[in-house]
């Protein structure tokens, strides 16, 4: 039996959340997180998770698993549970709107604040916009982000600042577009990112590249955006 | 953008920069002030090596770079853990406070340092 | 009952996958007040998980590729059931709505001339099968479906579209005169019930995989759209075509992409014998989807499987090499390595056929105007309800949808949608408002399960609906076993409307969600069987053991499912496209 502990908190009946102690069969297989979620949910309909595609890459179930952030449906057991015990959180620093529910409206905010969508001044042409394989092999590593906020929600700097620093995740996504050979609004984008709280909050402390369930570097993507920026003042 | 009139420059890679450009010009002091002390130094060698003006100014930059550094860092750190998301606008008041006590330390070290270094 | 707050607009959208955010794009940049509807944050959609490709004749592998050849393949594919006018529209109108969407940013892999990189798919010919497999898919590595959402998602941001995010359509308002005038909706987060009142109400509610027990499709895939619509007593067709993919990874469920097969992946029995040439020896493992599925689940039958149960086949990647999986395939990589613990540069993939697409769905005409038929079997249009996407049937996919076909039916029907409703809102569009007891009516169900007491588990009636779906509607059907079946679901019915809410809080109630995604499973689920049982052939999907041919002298049609009587229908095939000769049926052979 596997010894699960979940944070609870219910808006309407509890005053403070809690953590609760649940035992589940897992019928002795290396199950997914996520998996285990389901098993108590049938029994227990009150557990609250997001799910969607259950195979990582829609992104919903982002939580803080024995300690470390991460995708619940690509987590096996083996990989993190230890002496037993699974303590199943909310990820860290976002408002908690019921049990693992966060509210992500901050992440998303600073999703929208780096304009994250393709700007060309040009008109387009009757075909696509011609890009070579190696202007296209620049986008790789960025495009795959899946917003699902383990990265910024591990993230000190995010924690102090959700308002005012973008965050990895979406710094991530202000390189994928700075990146882009069709992009053309590099200069009013870079405008945009060159205070101190934007970009310049982080300290590199790493923990994006820690927990990104798809393998991406934000911090890497910073550094180009800072030398992007540098380049542009020097 | 997010602007704030008490950040040292107005603009993070401004910041982001000063803070490399001290820490690099501090790190040369300290080598350097390390060596001299490791080969051994008394006390006439150590008082003429501060009469010199090229280590008055050397001297100089550093303790300017110091009080940059530690601004740009202090800075940060004010900002991150005394802000108005925190603790409402006490987390203001704290934070202006903090930021002019720290720069009254900065500046008093930097006049108290250019008179000893100019035995003034 | 205390009244509902309503908010009203020009346009609501039922559904934030590619489908839905295309119609809505075209709405906001129409100026339209245009609200989208989503029970997840958008990209969460299940869009995203569209891995291989998008089906075009872009001309880019191929500079003599010809969007008609593409039609034929897409007829043909169908197995004959597909509307011709519809499938030469989406084929045509393809080119400019991918190129739309490079404009928008879609980050599709290249080829040296800077050209979107086209990869073969399964099903696909050249010059109207005679010119040999062509290279018509257009990709984004294995990660179109993650881009093709994004990308839309951004570009609804750019136009500032409003988003209802984790908000859920329970069921349709109809006015006294049997028009759609908007949807009841619950805001997940504080439990809120409202009233969307509109003028168009587009559903692009993507499909119901879940109503099997072994699906590739997403948890959401619950066929919210085909419940509503079956609830307000609008039929369904083709509902008894449901794709099986030959490449789901066997005991997990999830895809791995046809694209594999067109990168010179192929598939092998326990004998290590590539068993598709044996099956199509012209396309081999490129055949139609259903061609390769029946032929896997034969080669289980007969004792060729692999494994120590013998109840899968092997998808042999490693020959491709290293650099081509990592370049071309790296999200099957992943996938592989995570939920078949193997990985493909060293060892073959243990695959089984796996629920992946309804062919069927709303009838509707290429506007996206949802179709019921009169007394006299007349297409009547259903005034103020659309649909695109998986929930539609428009029909372009017929009995069996061609690979990447499904990504181009979203942003062509979308876009078609919302082109058509911005001119009838232009032109301006009158319904009557709802009734307080039209909107009481749409509530009822809801307020039904908020009153609930006793039942059964939700968690449990459903595993029940997906196993008696999965034993007795699969990828081999016959009478004895649907009827069987069908008697199941007759007592599942009363004990699924009845099912337990334990937790009647507001605040995020899941629990809530489930309850009400279950009834929609349960219809789909219901619609499928009672038509698949009607259907006495086999055509694409629909594969009996007891009708092992096609009939086209009594099947060449489109079945119609209707929900007050539960019975099923006939509308007629579309075999008059606008600027080719029509396609007439032929044995269908890869």
């Amino acid at each position: 039996m596997l010894q699960v502990s979940i944070y609870r908190y219910n808006p309407e009946t509890d005053s403070e959340p809690y953590m609760q102690d649940v035992q589940v069969d897992t019928g002795g297989k290396d199950l997914m997180v996520l998996d285990v979620l389901e098993l108590i949910k049938s029994q227990d309909t009150t557990v609250t998770y997001r799910r969607s595609c259950r195979e990582g890459v829609c992104g919903s179930d982002g939580m803080n698993m024995n300690g470390k952030n991460g995708l619940a449906c690509i987590t096996p057991l083996s990989e993190t549970v230890r002496n037993n015990k699974l303590v199943l959180r909310p990820l860290p620093g976002l408002p908690v709107v019921r049990d693992l529910v966060v509210d992500m409206s901050m992440f998303y905010a600073q999703y929208e604040k780096v304009q994250p969508f393709l700007m060309n001044d040009t008109p387009a042409p009757a075909i696509e916009r011609l890009q070579s394989p190696e202007e296209r092999e620049k986008l790789d590593g960025l495009y795959e982000c899946i917003l699902c906020a383990c990265c910024s929600s591990a993230c000190p700097s995010f924690w102090w600042n959700p308002d005012r620093f973008i965050g990895p995740s979406g710094l991530l996504q202000a390189y994928r577009f700075l990146a882009d050979s069709r992009d053309t609004a590099t200069e009013e984008r870079l405008a945009k990112l060159d205070d101190p709280f934007s970009v310049f909050r982080c300290h590199g402390i790493q923990n994006c590249v820690n927990v990104c369930p798809k393998n991406l570097n934000p911090t890497r993507a910073i550094g180009h955006i800072r030398n992007m920026l540098l380049s542009r003042a020097t | 953008m997010v602007t704030a009139v008490t950040s040292m420059g107005r603009s993070g890679l401004y910041d982001w920069m000063m803070q490399r450009v001290s820490a690099v010009i501090l790190l040369a002091y300290f080598i350097f002030v390390g060596c001299v002390l490791l080969n051994g130094v008394d006390y006439a060698a150590w008082k003429a090596l501060y009469s010199q003006t090229w280590m008055r100014i050397f001297s100089l930059l550093a303790l300017l770079s110091l009080g940059l550094h530690a601004w740009v860092g202090l800075w940060a750190v004010f900002t991150d853990y005394l802000t108005e998301r925190l603790m409402g606008t006490t987390g203001n008041v704290l934070r202006f406070l903090a930021q002019a006590v720290s720069a009254l330390i900065m500046f008093t070290y930097v006049v108290w340092g250019v008179q000893i270094l100019w035995g003034l | 009952m205390a009244a509902l707050r309503t908010i009203s607009f020009d346009g609501v959208i039922v559904g934030g996958g590619g489908a839905g955010m295309r119609a809505a794009l075209q709405l906001a940049q129409s100026g339209y007040k245009t609200a989208v509807i989503s029970k997840v944050f958008p990209t969460r959609s299940h869009t995203v998980s569209a891995q291989g490709g998008i089906t075009c004749a872009i001309a880019s592998a191929d500079p003599n590729d010809d969007w008609r050849w593409h039609m034929y393949d897409t007829v043909k594919g169908s197995d004959y059931i597909g509307d011709q006018d519809a499938i030469e529209y989406m084929c045509s109108v393809g080119p400019e709505a991918v190129f739309e969407l490079e404009h928008m940013g879609l980050p599709f892999s290249r080829t040296e001339e800077g050209r979107i990189y086209q990869r073969p798919f399964g099903g696909q010919s050249k010059n109207y099968g005679e010119g040999g497999q062509a290279a018509r898919t257009c990709a984004a590595a294995d990660r179109t479906g993650h881009a093709l959402l994004h990308t839309l998602y951004q570009g609804n941001m750019k136009n500032n579209t409003v988003f209802f995010n984790e908000w859920y359509a329970t069921d349709l308002v109809k006015n006294q005169d049997g028009a759609v005038v908007g949807v009841i909706a619950i805001c997940m987060e504080t439990g809120e019930i409202v009233y969307v009142k509109s003028k168009a109400t587009v559903f692009a509610t993507g499909g119901a995989g879940r109503i099997y027990a072994s699906t590739t499709n997403a948890h959401i895939n619950t066929g919210d759209g085909i419940g509503m619509a079956l609830r307000a007593g609008f039929p369904v067709q083709d509902i008894e075509m449901w794709q099986f993919h030959p490449t789901g990874i066997a005991g997990a469920g999830v895809l791995v992409t046809e694209g594999c097969r067109g990168e010179g992946g192929y598939l092998i029995n326990k004998d290590g014998e590539r068993f598709m040439e044996r099956y199509a020896p012209n396309a081999k493992d490129l055949a139609g989807r259903d061609v390769v599925a029946r032929s896997m689940v034969l080669e289980i039958i007969e004792g060729r499987g692999c494994g120590p149960e013998g109840d899968h086949v092997f998808l042999k990647l490693d020959h491709l090499g290293e650099e081509v999986l990592e370049s071309r395939l790296p999200g099957i990589c992943e996938l592989s390595r995570t939920f078949a613990h193997a990985d493909p540069v060293k060892e073959p993939v243990p695959v089984v056929p796996t629920c992946h697409y309804m062919m069927g769905g709303i009838p509707t005409n290429v506007h996206g105007q949802a179709l019921t038929v009169d007394a006299n079997g007349n297409d009547q249009i259903i005034p103020g309800l659309y649909a695109c996407g998986e929930v539609a049937c428009v029909s372009v996919h017929g009995a069996n949808r061609l690979g990447g076909n499904s990504l181009l039916d979203l942003v062509v029907f979308g876009r078609a949608s919302g082109l058509y409703i911005e001119n009838a809102l232009r032109s301006g569009i009158e319904m009557r408002d709802a009734s307080d007891s039209d909107i009481e009516q749409a509530r009822s169900r809801l307020d039904k399960l908020n009153q609930s007491s006793g039942g059964e588990n939700v968690a449990a009636l459903r595993k029940e609906l997906q196993s008696t779906m999965q034993n007795h509607f699969g990828v081999f059907r016959n009478a004895e076993f649907m009827q069987k079946g069908i008697e199941k679901l007759a007592d599942l019915r009363g004990r699924i409307e009845n099912a337990r809410l334990d937790d009647k809080s507001m605040a995020y109630n899941t629990a809530r969600i489930e309850a009400l995604e279950l009834h929609n499973l349960f219809e789909v689920a219901e619609a499928t069987a009672i038509a698949a049982e009607e259907r006495k052939e086999s055509r694409g999907a629909h594969a009996r053991d007891d009708f092992q041919e096609r009939d086209d002298a009594n099947w060449l049609c489109h079945s119609l499912y209707f929900p007050t009587d539960k019975r099923v229908g006939k509308r007629a095939v579309n075999f008059e496209p606008k600027t080719v000769e029509t396609f007439q049926p032929k044995a269908r052979v890869y």
